[in-house]
């Protein structure tokens, strides 16, 4: 056990791949040299020397050499600095990585690994700020995985290197520096997927992911004062999905909100309410409750995020509301 | 008479071994049956998507067959090979059996790929062929990191990827050009240069037609040659991997040449200008090896031999392929991922 933040359980992730592996490479923008821009990988290139490096700003090229490395038997982890900049190269994700294994018929595979982080912070600018996860679950053949924690930010990173498939990973930087807590460096490798009940509850159940598990947790607490008793899932992956681990929990709740920072019109909470509806709507009494940020660009000031942005104030309010159904 | 060898770089299932052979020992009569391997499967395709048997967008390379002869003939096995959706003639020449790459195109379960790749973006990794790619510049960073595996290996294999002049227009590619020369990566960039970026004339869209010099200012050596002389493209691909093999890293060759076909198959070909197919015609690397041969005493009959040899095996391939069952149906959600299990 280490206590660690969870951007420091990322360098640990990377750094036991890098050692335990020699095919790993870790690669992209400023993560050499400079130990990445928020630190993820800083003190790897003085450990494990040139299989980390710095890149030129070429999303293409970064994500391509992946692809191209990774069909080569190599397992490059590469990092795009932010989730916005991965739609400068979106080809070498959805019209190439995912389609070597499937194409070839399994001849060919590309388990390579992208690293990013997204989300909003006070003073982000719109293209800094966006929440991606819906458009790369939209993508068959790509693995995605949102580490709401630092355990998980290391245990999901370690799951991904480890898959034969391309992996995405996406962190939130609004988590890299917060407080340390105890991370299990040698915990053991498992297969992507699986969603974790993170607070049991008889009432209501709350599916979030990634940063918004923070505020959701605040006010599923909050709401026991009410005498609301809430059930929270830490969906974790959306590729693979656990659907099951949603019906089980609606089946004991039957009440369901899907909470996300990512816009509301074809966000994955969409996704999950449409299973439900479409394979266990008998299992609820109210209808799914979705809450995300309204279809707007995100602007930078923080006021003018705050009010877009749900918080653990306008999820209780949402909870308290779906309650009373 | 000069002795006439159809044997030695095709084998009897029409299969082309280039790989293998040293091109200062190749006749013209080998290069000539070689390429009638490209073309013939080339205008076989051409039939059967006319007749329907083949669908979808199909694109030849009739014309252009001596820039992949001339380039396997130069590059050894393992080199991986990364090329366009114009890719067929690449496939064949780094190896693929016609039968596999027919049987491909046709939808048949014993495709390269099983029918999943179809005309425009199949592999055979079996022969280092790892693949066409459909979007234009998208094959030139992932040779990039082909090369950066081979790098990182300690291989010395070299990494050939090829696109058309339009694609140097594409951001990835210059991505990619930086990219190499920065790492100094064992690749070989080949720009097929058949004067049409699809249907537009790529004079019309550079500034600079000469494509080669794109690489001067990412520091990377180029040259521009004669793509319709396999034994130019052989040299300057040989000597483009010596140096990439000695760690000198990539080599951006521009080949001129002119395809003979549309674009596409349906291409209507509204931008050519008058009489610019004839000339081509006289131009192109098959009607030049059969001058070649005829001043130096082949005649015509044999040169024919030669021709009828390579499509006489491609017939029988190709009618091997229509023979095999289609791919199955059941099997379409296979291959997905690594494990069923992340299906869900």
């Amino acid at each position: 056990m280490a206590k660690i933040t969870y951007a420091q359980a990322i360098t640990s992730a990377l750094d036991r791949a890098l050692s335990e592996d020699n095919d790993v490479l870790v690669y992209g923008e400023d993560v050499g040299v400079g130990g990445g821009i928020f630190g993820c990988t800083k003190g790897l290139r003085a450990r494990h020397g040139e299989r980390v490096f710095d890149t030129p700003i070429s999303e293409s090229a970064i994500l391509g050499s992946a692809v191209g490395a990774a069909m080569m038997g190599k397992r490059p982890v590469v990092e795009i600095m932010w989730v916005d900049f991965s739609l400068v190269a979106l080809d070498q994700i959805v019209n190439q990585a995912v389609n070597v294994r499937y194409v070839s018929e399994g001849r060919l595979s590309a388990p390579l690994t992208i690293r990013t982080q997204q989300g909003a912070m006070p003073g982000s600018c719109a293209q800094h700020s966006q929440n991606l996860e819906a458009l790369f679950a939209h993508t068959p053949g790509l693995l995605v995985g949102l580490p709401s924690n630092a355990q998980d930010a290391h245990d999901m990173l370690l799951s991904g290197i480890h898959a034969d498939d391309p992996v995405i990973i996406i962190e939130n930087r609004t988590l890299y520096f917060g407080e340390k807590v105890d991370v299990d460096e040698d915990a053991p490798v498992v297969a992507p997927g699986g969603a974790r009940v993170v607070r049991e509850g008889a009432d209501l159940t709350v599916v979030s992911w990634s940063a918004m598990m923070g505020p959701v947790l605040e006010a599923a607490t909050a709401a026991a004062a009410h005498g609301v008793d809430v059930e929270v899932i830490d969906l974790r992956w959306l590729r693979p999905l656990d659907m099951p681990a949603v019906f089980r929990s609606i089946s004991k709740t039957s009440k369901l909100m899907i909470a996300h920072e990512a816009n509301i019109t074809g966000g994955f909470g969409a996704e999950i309410a449409a299973r439900v509806v479409g394979e266990a709507v008998h299992l609820l009494d109210a209808p799914v409750r979705r809450v995300g940020v309204a279809d707007v660009r995100m602007p930078a000031a923080p006021g003018l995020q705050g009010a877009l942005i749900p918080n653990a104030d306008s999820i209780l309010r949402e909870i308290l509301e779906l309650a009373r159904f | 008479m000069t002795e006439i060898s159809t044997t030695g770089l095709i084998d009897g299932n029409g299969a082309l071994h280039l790989r293998s052979a040293s091109p200062e020992e190749v006749g013209d009569s080998e290069l000539a049956s070689a390429m009638w391997v490209l073309r013939g499967f080339e205008e076989r395709i051409r039939e059967l998507r006319v007749s329907g048997d083949v669908v979808g967008s199909v694109h030849l390379g009739i014309g252009q067959e001596a820039i992949p002869v001339g380039a396997l003939l130069a590059l050894r096995p393992g080199d991986p090979v990364y090329s366009t959706y114009r890719g067929h003639g690449w496939a064949l020449a780094s190896g693929a059996a016609p039968e596999g790459v027919f049987a491909e195109l046709l939808g048949r379960a014993g495709g390269v790929n099983g029918g999943r790749g179809g005309s425009a973006y199949f592999s055979v990794p079996e022969e280092d062929f790892y693949g066409e790619n459909s979007i234009v510049g998208a094959g030139a960073p992932i040779a990039c990191g082909s090369a950066l595996a081979a790098k990182f290996n300690g291989s010395d294999a070299v990494t050939l990827t090829v696109f058309g002049d339009g694609a140097l227009n594409q951001g990835s590619v210059s991505e990619a050009f930086n990219f190499a020369s920065v790492m100094k990566l064992p690749v070989i960039f080949i720009c097929e240069n058949n004067g049409y970026s699809e249907l537009t004339p790529i004079a019309s869209m550079v500034v600079n037609p000469m494509l080669h010099e794109r690489g001067d200012v990412y520091g990377i050596p180029n040259l521009r040659i004669d793509g319709n002389d396999a034994r130019a493209v052989a040299g300057a691909v040989g000597a483009a991997a010596a140096r990439a093999r000695a760690g000198g890293g990539p080599t951006l060759i521009e080949a001129l040449t002119q395809r003979l076909v549309g674009h596409y198959i349906g291409d209507a070909e509204l931008y050519r200008a008058k009489g610019e197919l004839d000339r081509a015609m006289e131009d192109e690397p098959l009607e030049r090896l059969r001058r070649s041969l005829e001043s130096s005493g082949t005649t015509s009959a044999e040169f024919e031999v030669l021709r009828d040899t390579a499509l006489a095996r491609l017939s029988a391939a190709c009618d091997r392929a229509i023979g095999q069952p289609f791919a199955d149906t059941s099997t379409v959600y296979d291959h997905l991922y690594s494990k069923e299990a992340y299906r869900g």
